[in-house]
């Protein structure tokens, strides 16, 4: 966190300052170790052995937070008799299917909901429930007392049994007693009168499980009744400025605004099948207005051309057909199958996995539009890569037109971030960009006027969705020709467009197409006119929550499902700990933040027989999003892998999983091709060959894949080379030598760094061996003041099946004293290792691999 | 003592600044520094320094190297492994096992060094252009008009901070931004610190908060924490920019008992007068006593 983060890091050193103990966890010891009171190194991949391991302390010793969990947690749920376990499959869950690699989700539903269940066919579309709140009908069987056999406490506590801190200390290179004091710290800092936050960051989501690393995380957050509570809560950094933003209003394939999701050319071919698709009907919960969201959105796109009988404009919507992912994209574009692609402050030629295949990819385009700052690498891999040395480009013969547009910075243009809290800070222009450098609204703008005057005549179908977009909006600056952002922000919130008045909250929205709004949960960031992401008012002239500083997204609340920081009754489960309660007297809810629960809905409130949506909410269904209202310590549907987290070991590893006989992830998204080997991993054999584990992250001094820092001097200066961090003993191990050359080889690639010997790694004992780790940064490329091989380049394709993110946070590698080969050379150079390794063309790593698959 | 050369004093009157304002300093405080060069960044930003160079150099995450007319804040990284350390022998016991250690923990410690603005501050006693001058505030800023590259300050800095910039001759080193404080606002390296590492304000408000902090980190068992160039009769008779330190000082690259090199100068003088006079004297009696 103070490695990547050194502005939030302000508040651990703060909360440090004021008596917090501070754990941090990791595989190296980082800026961010040398502030804490107590560094865990661990290997890398093996999390959810760690945090399962602390799911077994907790449930071992019974130190959950039992009223919590009783009352807002699907703990007392009774689980289909048909559930088997990881533990009696050897690693499966039960309806794993050998043949699409995918579960069958019917047996992990709730007693008697089976069939609610869809399978999970198509892995191409895992995010359609990111946020939906899966499907389960309001009223399933419950224990109370938790000792039924089905029970999901009693599931839990049986999955997680051999979790044992022994296996913790096998698995992760964490003696017991350091584990023992990370558990005793987290619950003892858990309960009635404190609360404990975790926080994580991209360390944890780029794994071919990450998702799941996400969901023990959140499982002890729940035991522990850390959720919904000030001073809990399960803190995702985001890697960039605004990246909570893009999501909210996605950039991702599969998501529309608010996350409603991209409908399907199959499973939504009308209006009506996408809208249930969301809501659930019969469902409890704020999914059941997604009608109103739906048609305000569509109302926001197509204005008075969208009307209820052409289902607002439904038809013109892209539809999905499958992977449409930036990896799948990459090697559609070597396949020849995309002609056209857009680059926007993005630099995947430098910053994401298999760099080669990126590279090689944008060189197979007839165009290539890259906006920047800067000339990155992957607006010149054409010219200046490393595949020109080895001849797998040839600038003359690279088919590509490269369009370069210079674009304006943060700091010169207006617009709102969304950080990882949810809040929208407005931002003002500082000075105007320099030279034709313009903002992204600007190229979109007036990219999207010339495209609708191209197509202004046009009765082909397919032209009517960019002929009906709105596309008005007010023109501001010196030139006169730069849309307002304010007036996007105030379409974004939405309007009642039978008045004009900027709607207030999401609750106006209606399904009769009467209101408009470009993402529902940012509707009320126009409230009553204002810009309420542009208040900065200072923490002394407010309570401490500070409601009044910029605005978060929903109804600026600061904390979600805060209703859990009150007791079933509604009363604050302590005075130390008040938030939200329920005010008897007013009748209604109240407190420091803005309640997130229904104003007037007593506690005691209990939904009659047929209610559904959000009437169907009980009074102390504190996780008001969910379709059950419960936080889920076990997920009944929605994850593609697994209702609970189980550990599998990295999709490369030299360590046979000593959990399961299956190794991996069975369900991860691979691309078996031969320009995306996987290094072997047992029981495959040669995973000698790559006998290292590596890590690859951010330097505080630059940022991401290089292109806002290694132009300028005075960042380039502070991490001015490429290096690898080993310790002393792989450095004896291997003969290597502080600030000499080394190289390190993968099955995709081979680059050479310089050497960093420190003692701020350490080799572990993992299963009786000793495991040695090494770290890269990632920031270097072949463009700016200074240079460098990418970190990334060394990197496969495999992906969480759930999220589409890459894991690339652990691998395999060899390392080996002095340069790399040049040109040629080096081709057969990494050839040779990908020999000695097995992986011959047409090589296919095993998915599944229990005893009965072996056997 | 005795003399305004050495021993505590107030420098901004001492300068013959009438109604001067409060001594203004920066207190440095390691303990919460995350090594993030937020303030060489800043500090370059502002004064247009020179970059250092693109030089991995291999001390832990520093490859600014040191204090220079380049680098005006430097950030030091020390990497000190545990005792005792693994000799080469992989796998010898788990990490944090070690027994009769002192301390089991591998500590980073980073330091964000800076001019340390002395009361005494030799520097500007040699200066011979007077291009070095105390400010109002306390502080001691080179004038780079004025400086004519001569590096008499080099030599007189106890310190080692003043250094003279390659192809340009002249003297160069932090102003505390002079052109920053007259305006009442923070200097740059403070203003960018996100951990609140470097505190910028009223030096007799920072040295009361330094013993706070440290008798704070002290009571929650940090023995090693302690104060440096805090002290108003050490060798330069206090420094404008101090540090609270978890280890000794020369850990850091930091003289352990910097003393003013011109501390000696009123005596050598008149030594140096005592001599000539002597001299002299010896001449007279030799004529004197001339054979007729």
């Amino acid at each position: 966190m103070a490695e990547a983060h050194p502005v939030g890091f302000q508040w651990v050193v703060e909360a440090k300052n004021r008596g917090a103990r501070i754990f941090h966890i990791d595989p190296r010891f980082s800026r961010t170790s040398a502030l804490a009171h107590t560094h865990v190194p661990m290997r890398a991949g093996a999390d959810i052995a760690f945090l399962g391991g602390v799911i077994n302390y907790i449930l071992t010793n019974e130190k959950d937070f039992r009223e919590y969990v009783v009352a807002y947690t699907n703990a007392s749920m009774i689980v289909s008799e048909d559930f088997r376990d990881t533990e009696e499959l050897d690693g499966l869950f039960s309806g794993y299917d050998t043949e699409t690699n995918t579960y069958v989700q019917a047996s992990w539903a709730y007693e008697g909901m089976e069939q609610h269940d869809e399978p999970h066919a198509d892995t191409a579309e895992p995010m359609r429930h990111e946020s939906h709140g899966p499907p389960v009908p309001r009223d399933s069987p419950r224990d109370p007392t938790l000792q039924h056999p089905r029970c999901v406490y009693q599931i839990l506590k049986r999955h997680y049994a051999r979790y044992t801190p022994e296996v913790v200390e096998r698995l992760c290179g964490v003696p017991q007693e350091k584990f023992l004091e990370v558990c005793a710290a987290w619950t003892e800092n858990s309960g009635r009168e404190r609360t404990t936050a975790l926080v994580y960051s991209v360390g944890w989501t780029q794994h071919s499980v990450g998702v799941q690393y996400i969901r023990t995380g959140a499982i002890i957050q729940l035991l522990l009744g850390n959720m919904g509570r000030p001073g809990g809560g399960v803190l995702a950094l985001r890697g960039h400025a605004s990246i909570q933003g893009s999501t909210d209003i996605p950039t991702l394939f599969n998501l529309l605004p608010g996350y409603l999701p991209m409908p399907h050319h199959e499973k939504h071919e009308t209006f009506e099948q996408w809208i249930d698709a969301i809501r659930h009907p019969g469902q409890k919960g704020y999914w059941s207005k997604a009608e109103s969201y739906a048609v305000s959105l569509l109302k926001a796109y197509f204005g008075t051309a969208a009307t209820e009988d052409n289902d607002w404009g439904f038809d013109w919507l892209p539809r999905l057909t499958g992977d449409h992912g930036t990896y799948r994209q990459a090697l559609d574009m070597i396949d020849g199958k995309i002609r056209g692609y857009f680059l926007l402050g993005q630099n995947p030629a430098v910053g994401s996995a298999n760099g080669r295949a990126q590279r090689l990819g944008m060189a197979n385009l007839e165009w290539l539009v890259v906006r920047d700052l800067y000339m990155i690498e992957s607006a010149t891999f054409w010219k200046g890569g490393p595949e020109g040395p080895t001849g797998e480009i040839v600038p003359e013969r690279c088919r590509t037109e490269v369009f370069f547009m210079p674009a304006a910075s943060h700091a010169e243009k207006e617009g709102t971030f969304t950080q990882t809290q949810r809040m929208l800070q407005w931002r003002e222009k500082a000075v105007d960009p320099p030279g034709d450098a313009r903002s992204e609204l600007w190229f979109f703008y007036h990219l999207g006027k010339r495209v609708r005057e191209r197509l202004a005549g046009s009765t082909l179908p397919r032209d009517q969705a960019i002929r009906n977009l709105t596309w008005d909006y007010d023109l501001i600056g010196a030139r006169g020709d730069e849309p307002d952002a304010a007036d996007v922000l105030k379409e974004i919130n939405g309007y009642d467009l039978t008045t004009g008045r900027l709607l207030s909250t999401f609750n106006e929205m209606k399904p009769d197409g009467s209101t408009s709004g470009g993402c529902w949960i940012y509707t009320g960031v126009f409230k009553d006119g204002v810009n309420q992401a542009a208040r900065r008012k200072p923490g002394r002239e407010q309570n401490w929550v500070a409601p009044e500083w910029g605005w978060a997204w929903p109804a600026n609340r600061r904390t979600l499902y805060n209703r859990a920081s009150a007791d079933p009754d509604g009363n604050p489960w302590s005075e130390r700990k008040r938030y939200v309660w329920w005010d008897n007297a007013a009748g209604e809810w109240t407190g420091h933040d803005v309640p997130d629960f229904e104003k007037t809905k007593p506690p005691s409130y209990r939904p009659p027989e047929d209610a559904t949506g959000v009437a169907a909410i009980a009074g102390d269904d504190a996780f008001i999003m969910q379709g059950d209202g419960k936080g889920w310590l076990y997920a009944p549907s929605g994850l593609i892998d697994g209702p609970m987290p189980t550990h599998y070991e990295p999709a490369e590893s030299m360590v046979r999983n000593p959990l399961y006989g299956q190794q991996s992830n069975p369900t991860r998204k691979v691309y078996d091709r031969d320009d995306n080997l996987t290094n072997p991993s047992p029981p495959e054999k040669h995973s000698e060959v790559f006998p290292y584990v590596f890590s690859t992250s951010r330097l505080t001094e630059h940022h991401t894949a290089g292109g806002m820092s290694r132009q300028l001097a005075y960042l380039s200066e502070l991490q001015p080379e490429m290096f690898v961090e080993v310790s002393p003993e792989l450095a004896a191990e291997r003969g290597l030598t502080h600030l000499g050359w080394a190289h390190i080889v993968t099955a995709r690639a081979a680059i050479e760094a310089k050497v960093l010997v420190t003692s701020r790694l350490t080799p572990l004992r993992i299963e009786g061996r000793t495991i040695h780790q090494l770290w890269l940064p990632y920031h270097w490329g072949s463009e700016g003041l200074v240079t460098g091989d990418s970190a990334n380049d060394l990197i496969g394709i495999t992906l969480d099946p759930n999220v589409l993110i890459q894991e690339s946070k652990v691998g395999t590698c060899d390392i080996q004293p002095g340069r790399r080969p040049i040109g040629k050379a080096l081709l057969a150079y990494v050839e040779g290792y990908r020999r000695r390794a097995g992986l011959f063309p047409g090589h296919h790593t095993p998915i599944v691999t229990t005893e009965d698959a072996d056997g | 003592m005795g003399n305004s050369l050495y021993g505590p004093l107030d420098p901004a009157p001492d300068a013959g600044y009438e109604n001067a304002p409060p001594r203004m300093g920066f207190f440095t405080d390691t303990s919460v520094c995350i090594g993030c060069k937020a303030c060489e960044v800043a500090c370059k930003e502002w004064n247009a320094v020179p970059d250092d160079g693109f030089d991995l150099l291999g001390q832990s995450y520093d490859n600014t190297g040191g204090l220079s007319a380049n680098t005006w804040r430097h950030v030091a990284f020390i990497e000190q492994p545990s005792e005792p350390v693994f000799l080469g022998m992989p796998g010898s016991d788990l990490p944090g096992r070690a027994e009769d250690a002192e301390r089991t923990d591998f500590r980073w410690l980073m330091m964000s060094n800076v001019c340390k603005h002395c009361t005494h501050a030799g520097c500007l006693d040699v200066c011979p252009t007077g291009a070095l001058f105390r400010t109002e505030f306390g502080t001691v800023v080179v004038q780079e008009d004025i400086c004519n590259g001569c590096g008499y300050c080099v030599a007189a800095c106890p310190y080692g901070v003043i250094d003279r910039r390659e192809g340009d001759g002249r003297a160069w080193k932090c102003t505390m931004c002079y052109d920053r404080i007259g305006d009442g606002l923070t200097p740059a390296c403070a203003q960018a610190c996100p951990t609140q590492s470097i505190q910028y304000g009223e030096l007799d408000v920072l040295r009361l908060a330094a013993t706070e902090r440290v008798e704070k980190l002290r009571a929650e068992g940090v023995a090693s924490a302690r104060l440096y160039g805090h002290d108003e009769e050490d060798g330069v008779g206090g420094d404008g920019a101090f540090f609270l330190l978890l280890d000794e000082p020369e850990v850091y690259g930091l003289p352990p008992d910097p003393v003013v090199t011109t501390k000696d100068l009123p005596d050598m003088w008149k030594r140096a007068g005592l001599a000539a006079l002597t001299m002299a004297g010896a001449v007279v009696v030799a004529f004197l006593g001339r054979r007729p």
